[in-house]
């Protein structure tokens, strides 16, 4: 709450100084506003920004070492007897005590010793808040005397309001940068944290996935095993049956819609197709559960074969339907991209209107295509929810799209969900996995990049 | 006159039998093959026809539900026997025996316990609790006899609607004969109302099917929403203005155009890890949150929104601005007073287009904790909240007959929010397409 308050305060502080640059602008220019280098509101702008620039930007310094600076203090201000805990035991109090300032449920009954730290904790916190208030309502109030002082007409307030604005924009670009950044940060860090654990070779070979490890020492017959092919190999299953439901069919409405279609029918038929790709994937999921995979299984019983309920195939196909959309699309832009002379010299030579298609359009398209089509293969190896819904946990290793296999994103999905603590091998192989997803969907996705680039560039 | 001796010409090349034949064969070709590319639009329509029909047709019923209409009567000597009508002593009472003494009252036949404990089944565990706020809201009403629709347990309702078989031998069904016989008489005598399902808007989520609401995820999802809206669209648009208007061409731009491509084909749950190895782990910030939320659905959906940004500023042909600059603006000013306006329409496209993508994702939240179990609706933004798509997902997990109808109706939802922001993204295209 309090937070809301001080922007609140800051941005009316801001307000105000908007208008005091202003008015003193139009002030020391004697009226004359011809006299200005800038436009009044410039200089209302200039004073706005001291105003809000700096105390922001305190703010933010503040939120970040917040937590690290009190937590230190708390903990050099431990009883001596907690003094000689290891670090595991001491992080542990810790969480206990940041659990008992905010009146959440600990993990034991608070001792007289924890429940007086967790007073100074938050004693510590709301010193802080205080202190930061004032600071930030002075440096606000110092950069407002400041900046009104400095107006006067000769001043560059455009310029200096726009550098502003030019910083900021430049910042906005590289959140992508940074974004990516701390995807394979976070991955690798986790990811080597695992790989001390288990060795990479073992994962990324191993035959036998079973990630339940023990969680007390004496437990029996649960030492993980971290060999992640029969999820390569489930990943791929899925994924190969969804690219032959999509691709054909993508394909082939692509080529319906920009070479035969009429603009009426291309008009209502590409609206509605594209509802497939707006449709959440999470009700994909559903329906493959709850509809495709009893059907697949009723339809395999009668013709005498064992289907499992949650088989490869329903899940496949399921998400082969999502797919449709993505592949026609780009195949759609691919095609109407080859130039209409190739057609028309092929008309020419008296083809029929599929011969010129097939011999002329998609050669023509067919790196498009294919970087289409390798976009859409990334795109199957990353969905989620279709999968956790349908195709099962079970790591089989099997090619039969009648088993139930287990996928990458289901074992990163059902390993991450619910609380865990994060330093046994099981929930930092979810890492190792979303490395492996990251990187192998990555590569894919720059080589699709670069082979559409390259082609485009034949007929512009 | 000499005759002219007519020697029988050589038949055109066009005119054999062989070169018919091949005509023929290349014209089926052909419509076999315009016949593919219909088939392939056929078949993926009629999936999508499947897939709405079978969720509707599985959904529908969800939005009716049958309540016990049952003439209460509220004892003093069981809610409140000292009459000291205390706040405390009032929630703390037996409504339950209340709710069970007004279905018994219907039977007076049925005596022995087992048999009472079963017909009293019938009433869902949620009806004590809106007797309860029933007489904390209104005090008065003790001492009084209302008669007041509750919950009926999700089987019976299911019963009624048809979803379970009668013909069923009884073992293999959830509801026993002597209770479809008490149901009927509850019909007979008019004790059963069937109504608009309030209680899907108005609740939160609960076990039980016929309490179960879609509140706290709607509002949830409201939150999450927010913060990805606050947080993407000036960034992105931001972005996308430096990127096209101001950038220079050097590496570091170059590198951010590949960044960004690259970003909008990585898979949801990637984002999900990072949320959770950065924001949660990191940072600290609180578990389930529409906070932490919303900021992993707002770098999900930041590639869709500059690349929408940048393709709307394109269109803006250069003589606007060479136009602006020409009378002594800056550039940052012919930005914002010309092109930017002028762009927005195709913008605000991209932004509806990435914020319904953000609307139905489910992934990357599952990562970060928004799959709790949640009962109170989210009162801020860093409350522990779920969204829309997630509680979706927890209910297909339920193997209650009941909750089957009830995920089915969120998506029905959940579509109908999803249709509304395309709808308005088509429409904002039609309206403000511009040509120069």
């Amino acid at each position: 709450m309090s937070v809301s308050l001080f922007l609140a305060v800051l941005a009316v502080l801001a307000f105000v100084g908007f208008q005091l640059g202003k008015s003193r602008a139009v002030v020391t220019a004697g009226g004359k506003l011809s006299r200005l280098h800038s436009v009044p509101s410039y200089y209302g702008l200039y004073v706005a920004l001291w105003v809000g620039l700096p105390a922001l930007m305190l703010f933010a310094l503040w939120t970040g070492l917040e937590g690290s600076i009190v937590d230190g203090m708390v903990r050099s201000s431990l009883p001596a007897a907690m003094a000689g805990l290891s670090p595991q035991e001491i992080n542990l109090i810790m969480v206990d005590i940041h659990n008992l300032a905010y009146g959440n449920i600990t993990s034991r009954v608070p001792d007289p010793a924890l429940l007086a730290a967790a007073e100074h904790y938050k004693g510590l916190r709301e010193i802080g808040n205080g202190a930061l208030a004032v600071v930030m309502l002075a440096v606000a109030c110092a950069g407002l005397y400041y900046a009104r002082q400095r107006i006067e007409p000769g001043l560059r307030a455009r310029n200096l309001v726009e550098k502003v604005v030019n910083i900021f924009l430049i910042l906005c670009s590289l959140v992508a940068i940074l974004t990516t950044v701390g995807i394979v940060l976070s991955l690798l860090f986790e990811a080597i944290r695992f790989f001390t654990k288990v060795p990479p070779a073992e994962f990324l070979f191993g035959l036998h996935w079973s990630p339940q490890t023990a969680i007390r020492a004496d437990q029996v017959a649960s030492d993980g095993s971290f060999g992640a092919v029969p999820l390569f190999t489930g990943t791929l299953l899925i994924a190969s049956i969804a690219m032959v439901v999509a691709v054909p069919l993508g394909l082939m409405s692509a080529i319906y819609m920009s070479e035969y279609a009429p603009a009426k029918v291309r008009g209502t038929v590409k609206p509605v197709l594209e509802i497939l790709a707006g449709i959440p994937t999470v009700v994909y999921g559903f329906f493959a559960a709850l509809t495709m995979a009893p059907f697949v299984r009723d339809v395999g019983q009668s013709f005498g074969l064992g289907v499992s309920s949650e088989s490869a195939l329903a899940a496949g196909v399921v998400m082969g339907v999502m797919i449709i959309p993505f592949v026609s699309s780009l195949s759609d832009d691919i095609i109407n991209a080859v130039p209409q002379s190739l057609r028309d010299g092929s008309y020419g030579l008296g083809a029929t209107k599929s011969e010129t298609i097939r011999q002329v359009v998609l050669p023509a398209a067919l790196p498009g295509i294919v970087g289409g089509v390798l976009l859409a293969v990334s795109r199957a190896i990353g969905e989620t929810m279709i999968v956790v819904m349908a195709a099962g946990l079970a790591a089989n290793l099997s090619a039969n799209p009648l088993d139930a296999v287990s996928t990458v994103t289901v074992q990163i999905a059902t390993l991450l969900v619910g609380d865990q603590e994060f330093d046994s091998a099981k929930t930092l192989s979810a890492f190792g996995l979303g490395l492996v997803l990251f990187t192998v969907t990555l590569g894919l996705n720059i080589i699709a990049l670069r082979v559409v680039q390259k082609y485009r560039e034949k007929y512009d | 006159m000499t005759d002219i001796i007519s020697t029988p010409r050589a038949a055109a090349p066009y005119q054999t039998d062989d070169f018919a034949a091949r005509l023929k064969k290349r014209y089926a070709a052909e419509r076999r093959f315009k016949m593919y590319g219909m088939a392939a639009i056929g078949v993926a329509l009629a999936m999508l026809a499947v897939l709405l029909a079978s969720i509707v047709a599985q959904g529908y019923t969800a939005f009716a539900q049958h309540d016990l209409a049952l003439e209460v009567y509220f004892d003093p000597a069981e809610i409140d026997p000292q009459g000291t009508r205390d706040p405390d002593t009032l929630s703390n009472a037996n409504y339950a025996a209340l709710a069970r003494n007004a279905l018994l009252a219907v039977f007076p036949e049925v005596e022995s316990r087992t048999d009472r404990r079963r017909l009293t089944a019938m009433i869902s565990n949620g009806a004590a609790f809106e007797l309860r706020q029933m007489v904390m809201d209104d005090p008065s009403l003790i001492g009084t006899r209302k008669s007041v629709n509750l919950a009926l347990a999700s089987d019976y309702d299911q019963l009624l609607k048809g979803n379970i078989d009668r013909r069923v031998p009884e073992t293999d069904r959830k509801v026993t004969d002597q209770q479809i016989a008490w149901i009927d008489k509850l019909v007979a005598n008019g004790n059963i109302v069937n109504g608009f399902n309030w209680r899907l808007f108005l609740n939160g989520d609960s076990r039980d099917p016929e309490l179960a609401g879609l509140k706290a995820g709607l509002v949830g999802s409201l939150l999450t929403l927010m913060v990805t809206l606050g947080l993407a669209i000036p960034i992105g648009i931001s972005a996308a203005v430096y990127l096209e208007e101001f950038a220079p061409k050097n590496k570091l731009t170059d590198l951010i155009e590949v960044n960004i491509n690259n970003l909008a084909a990585v898979p949801s749950i990637v984002f999900g890890l990072l949320g959770l190895a950065v924001f949660l782990n990191v940072f600290n910030m609180p578990r389930s949150a529409p906070v932490v939320g919303g900021i992993v659905l707002a770098l999900m959906t930041l590639p869709t929104i500059i690349i929408a940004g940048r393709a709307a500023l394109k269109a803006v042909p250069p003589s606007i601005r060479e136009a602006a600059l020409g009378v002594g603006a800056s550039p940052l000013q012919v930005v914002t007073h010309h092109v930017l306006p002028l762009a927005m329409p195709g913008i605000l496209t991209g932004v509806i287009i990435g914020m319904a993508h953000a609307l139905g994702e489910t992934a990357p939240l599952l990562m970060i904790g928004m799959i709790a179990f949640i009962v109170d609706t989210p009162s801020g933004f860093g409350d522990a909240a779920t969204v829309l798509p997630v509680q979706i997902f927890m209910w297909a997990d339920s193997p209650e007959r009941g909750f089957v109808e009830r995920t089915s109706a969120a998506i029905m939802v959940l579509l109908a929010f999803l249709i509304a922001m395309n709808a308005i993204a088509v429409v904002l295209r039609k309206h403000f397409e511009r040509r120069w």
